[in-house]
């Protein structure tokens, strides 16, 4: 591994912690699309500032860009507010307005610069490593890593210093105000940041992939955890190896970083969202499944229970009268047999004392409007599930 | 080039003719679809789709070799829907919310693009220059056969809608009712998503990934001031969607070095601002009148009640009272003043003034909703 190789890892790793960290609260906040709306938005600001410095890592640059990322959420939250339009109308109207305007700023201005609008969008982390920050003859590094590195230790600051105000204007906006934060300080602070962050990120990985870097991980780390620090964490772990991994996918492919990094992003995400334990879609399928065959099994309980009489419980009439298909019948009654719920006696069903029990209880959750507590009845009750 | 010239060179010149008729149907295709995107709250449906057909541009490239552009559309095609699909998998499968939702697929389906796109940068292909034109778009690689494809989508959406109208309207404002009714709203959910998927595939030649979302949104969000009517809103739609392409076009060919796509995009951005700011029923300057407006009213009802209450100790009403009686209490200005002589509600008299007959029951009436009459 080379020493620009290892300069090109670090950066990516360094970006994509730097994302995954404002990125959960966002993701959390229901305000994903807000990161992709900056991330174009803040095209114009980037061209102003290069035509004023000339120079596309100056802090000038970085600072109007940002300032840029903040005049876009309060255009959003404006129009908002006004009530014309929805917010996610907003959105979609600001952010194209504002890059289209940045388009023709550098058509018309920038013919003899070297500044276009793949290289804002895309980004080219090969190149990161040959952009050196020189201090009296000495070579400190290259200049996103100076930049980006700045920015995380900011955002980690931060994130310290307020983790308490993040977590409770992000989970209940209204205990944080009654409390006395406040809560659309702490929503400018964060959006503040996000800004920096895609403008800091945008010249090394590009526009787009600072959008997968934020909410990827986020997303990804939400559905194998509750719990906040974990998500954190859990989503820089999850930045990390993709930019690792990634960058490796792309040295073997010979393609674009940043799309392989994105693209490991989707394949961690689609692994997670299929496999994970409680959340995941195949987790969600089998739970469904379960459900389905208990409200069937509870169904056809209180059916016994309802009729006393041995013509309603004869096998044959159960047959057209709950007109189940073949096979969910069998699952049930296999079911009911299993956790010893019903007896059969010449072809007449009843239910056993067990079945008595559990079906007066379930009764008596149903009446009361407490159909909840039927869930952890079943605990009780049943020895095999659906 | 004056305005004449340019509309003769409209109609002669073939390039030009192409590409003003092309944004003008695109235009209007977009926005006929987006007011569907915009009142079922899918608005930013049309930025994930659009980034999200990246990838299969660049796989049906790698599949044909060829480039031509309703193969790559179909590409796009595919891949946009399975994006639409995927999207509300995560949503309704686990607790992700929508925002997280498009934004993961959005991103990371345009990623995965890139990553395909240079890849086809390697080949030796020399066929594979100009595939990142459906990144920014490029109005001037507009031919024929693309305005009739255009043209083509345009008039099967529009008898998919009036055939469907019925069926789109009520599940648009009532979901659950038309299930009641025994419509089968998945199937009229997925026949309209993939309208609009298709829209915005279309589009993506001409404006291009990025600004393809306000080309949906701009002109249905512009008509929706306008109107509370959908069938009205979807026609003023189409019109300022086909406005603006016109425009647009008109405004980037008479200038060096503008491309199409974001001076459409301003265009459309400017109807939307007027429409924000002069509509008269929603629009901001006349909500800020009305404002204005009741507020004046308000004072002036004060003033009337103020007169009123003093008037009221008086057996003859109409007896009159000093001017500067009124100064005692907040809201009385002259022309509040002026404007009740005006109504015939108060006499003026050098410096005192005294109750009408008509002010008087109005006043009696102000806080007495009752025998309320408007004059």
């Amino acid at each position: 591994m080379t020493s620009a190789q290892f300069e090109i890892q670090l950066i990516a790793s360094l970006v994509a912690i730097a994302c995954a960290i404002p990125g959960t609260f966002l993701v959390l906040r229901k305000m994903a699309m807000i990161s992709d709306a900056i991330s174009h938005s803040i095209l114009p600001g980037i061209v102003i500032g290069f035509f004023i410095t000339q120079d596309l890592n100056s802090p000038l640059l970085i600072l109007l860009a940002a300032i840029t990322g903040i005049i876009t959420v309060v255009l959003v939250e404006y129009i908002q507010k006004t009530g014309l339009v929805k917010e996610d109308t907003a959105i979609g109207l600001v952010f194209p307005i504002l890059f289209s305007i940045g388009v023709i700023l550098i058509a018309k201005n920038a013919n003899d610069v070297h500044l276009d609008v793949d290289a804002v969008l895309l980004g080219e982390l090969a190149f990161a490593p040959f952009d050196r920050v020189l201090a009296f003859g000495v070579d400190l590094g290259p200049k996103s890593l100076w930049v980006i590195g700045s920015i995380l230790i900011i955002t980690i600051g931060l994130l310290i210093a307020f983790f308490k105000e993040l977590k409770i204007s992000t989970f209940d906006a209204g205990l944080a105000a009654s409390l006395g934060f406040s809560p659309i300080g702490i929503h400018y602070g964060l959006m503040t940041m996000s800004s920096i962050t895609t403008v800091g990120a945008f010249d090394a990985v590009g526009a787009i992939l600072v959008v997968a870097l934020m909410i990827a991980p986020a997303a990804t780390a939400y559905l194998l955890t509750n719990d906040l620090k974990r998500m954190l964490l859990y989503s820089i772990g999850f930045g990390v190896f993709c930019a690792l991994s990634g960058y490796w996918l792309a040295h073997g492919l010979d393609a674009s970083i940043a799309g392989s990094i994105t693209t490991m992003l989707g394949l961690v995400f689609l692994l997670v969202y299929l496999f994970a334990p409680n959340k995941g879609v195949l987790a969600v399928i089998y739970r469904e499944k379960q459900q389905r065959t208990e409200v069937s099994l509870l169904t056809f309980l209180l059916h016994l229970k309802n009729h006393s009489e041995e013509s309603e419980r004869h096998v044959n009439h159960l047959n057209e009268h709950i007109n189940w298909q073949k096979v969910r019948a069998k699952t049930v009654l296999d079911l009911a047999l299993k956790n010893n719920m019903i007896q059969f006696d010449k072809n007449i069903v009843s239910l056993t004392t067990k079945g008595e029990a559990f079906t007066s209880q379930a009764i008596d959750y149903i009446i009361t409007n407490e159909d909840g507590k039927i869930e952890h009845m079943k605990e009780d009750f049943f020895l095999f599930r659906g | 080039m004056d305005l004449q010239e340019y509309i003769q060179l409209v109609f002669t010149d073939y390039t030009l003719r192409t590409i003003t008729l092309g944004t003008a149907i695109l235009g209007a295709v977009t926005g006929m679809l987006g007011s569907f995107a915009v009142l079922r709250k899918q608005s930013l449906l049309g930025d994930a789709i659009s980034h999200a057909a990246l990838p299969g541009i660049a796989v049906a490239f790698l599949i044909t070799g060829t480039k031509d552009s309703n193969i790559l559309l179909l590409g796009a095609l595919i891949s946009g829907l399975i994006g639409t699909f995927w999207i509300r998998g995560i949503i309704k499968k686990t607790h992700l919310k929508s925002d997280t939702a498009l934004g993961l697929i959005l991103s990371l389906f345009f990623g995965f693009g890139m990553l395909l796109l240079t890849l086809i940068q390697k080949q030796p292909n020399a066929n594979q220059a100009g595939l990142d034109k459906y990144l920014f778009g490029q109005a001037a690689t507009l031919v024929e056969s693309d305005v009739w494809m255009m043209t083509l989508v345009t008039g099967l959406c529009l008898i998919v809608l009036l055939l469907f109208w019925k069926e789109f309207k009520i599940l648009l404002f009532d979901a659950d009712y038309t299930k009641t009714l025994g419509f089968n709203t998945k199937l009229i959910d997925i026949l309209i998503t993939s309208f609009i998927v298709l829209a915005i595939v279309l589009g993506l030649q001409t404006v291009g990934v990025v600004l393809m979302s306000a080309m949906l949104l701009a002109p249905a969000a512009a008509a929706r001031q306008w109107t509370n009517s959908l069938g009205v809103m979807v026609l003023l739609a189409a019109l300022f969607g086909a406005f603006s392409g016109v425009l647009g076009t008109a405004i980037s060919a008479s200038q060096n070095n503008l491309s199409t796509g974001p001076v459409i995009v301003i265009i459309a951005g400017v109807f939307v601002l007027f429409s924000f700011i002069f509509s008269p029923s929603r629009g901001l300057l006349f909500k800020q009148i009305r404002f204005i407006k009741n507020r004046r009213d308000l004072k002036l009802h004060k003033t009337l009640a103020f007169m009123f209450r003093i008037a009221e100790t008086h057996e003859n009403i109409a007896h009159p009272h000093s001017i500067k009686i009124l100064n005692n209490f907040q809201g009385f200005t002259k022309g509040t003043l002026q404007q009740l002589v005006r109504k015939n509600y108060v006499k003026l008299e050098g410096s005192m003034w005294s109750l009408t007959d008509t002010g008087f029951k109005t006043a009696t009436n102000l806080y007495n909703q009752q025998n309320k009459d408007d004059d």
